[in-house]
């Protein structure tokens, strides 16, 4: 196996840790948990009411902005890695490149800041 | 070497598992999450093949925000599946017939597939096992490849207006807070000193 590879081998212990614990906690109370259901002890629960309403109601559109305009800044940031790892050989030209396109994001983001996207209402 | 066969046989065995149940499943939520346990292994296969930088950016790309916009845009359709089910059997025709020439069509190309001996010579750039996955993208990417580079750039700036001119409904009439005018003001400006003549109010 490559060094790469074994590097990242006590990543793959930590993973297998914890699906080995998130299966054993999942398991468990199906196996040893007393159960004794009545139709009042499983109905859901709303502060002592009724339950009002489904709660796979529909999302507010807002909310896909958000995430949206989360996304391209998260995008953002991922193109600011490679740059950063190999700033002493791009030079000037790689420099001035990274500029252009955080110039090209800034106006997307002075055109949302002045929309007023980012307030909630 | 046969750990890391193994692993790649993991990864690959759960990804097709998981497309399957993508396409499969009868919640679309469901789906979403079998799309990111297929990411998750899709970037186990990335790391296999020594892309690490891919590898970590697929887990915080695609698992981090692209999965969550679609959780959120499979929240927003209220899907209803009862009525959905009802057009099945009309559609189902049409559908079969695409499938079938999507099937042939795809078996054409694997059957037909040759590489072309030229093709390992003709590497855009050459590879050097000395540098990180990290290092060797960055060296090309914001020079060689710099008009791409500002097109991904541009596309994304699309994207932000896109979403902003679709989406973005305010509602009229709401007050919002604006903090240049509150800390701009002065008792002057809000305090008034009123005379009252006794007897008729104000």
């Amino acid at each position: 196996m490559s060094e790469l590879l074994s590097a990242y081998l006590p990543v793959v212990i930590f993973i297998a840790l914890a699906g080995v614990i998130g299966l054993a906690l999942l398991v468990a109370p199906f196996l040893i948990a007393i159960k004794r259901p009545d139709p009042e002890k499983v109905s859901a629960y709303e502060c002592g009411f009724e339950a009002f309403d489904d709660a796979r109601m529909k999302f507010d559109v807002r909310f896909y902005l958000v995430a949206i305009l989360f996304i391209i800044f998260d995008l953002e940031v991922a193109f600011l890695f490679p740059w950063a790892a190999s700033f002493r050989e791009v030079g000037w030209f790689g420099f001035w490149s990274m500029m252009v396109f955080l110039g090209i994001l800034t106006i997307g983001f002075v055109y949302e800041w002045r929309k007023g996207a980012l307030e909630w209402d | 070497m046969t750990l890391s066969l193994f692993f790649f046989y993991l990864f690959a065995i759960v990804l097709v598992g998981a497309a399957v149940m993508v396409v499969s499943s009868r919640s679309p939520v469901h789906s979403v999450l079998f799309l990111i346990l297929a990411f998750f292994n899709a970037a186990g296969l990335f790391m296999l093949a020594g892309a690490e930088f891919l590898a970590l950016m697929l887990i915080i790309v695609y698992v981090g925000a692209v999965a969550v916009l679609f959780l959120f845009v499979v929240m927003m359709l209220d899907v209803d599946f009862a009525e959905l089910r009802q057009g099945f059997l009309q559609y189902a025709p049409i559908g079969l017939v695409v499938g079938i020439i999507l099937a042939l069509e795809l078996i054409m190309v694997a059957v037909g597939f040759v590489v072309t001996p030229e093709v390992a010579s003709a590497s855009a750039v050459a590879i050097d096992p000395t540098l990180s996955n990290t290092e060797a993208l960055g060296r090309v990417l914001y020079t060689r490849y710099v008009f791409l580079f500002e097109g991904a750039g541009l596309v994304l700036l699309v994207a932000m207006i896109g979403a902003i001119v679709l989406t973005l409904r305010h509602k009229p009439g709401i007050r919002r807070q604006d903090v240049g005018a509150q800390v701009a003001r002065t008792p002057a400006m809000s305090v008034e000193n009123v005379k009252v003549k006794s007897g008729q109010g104000l």
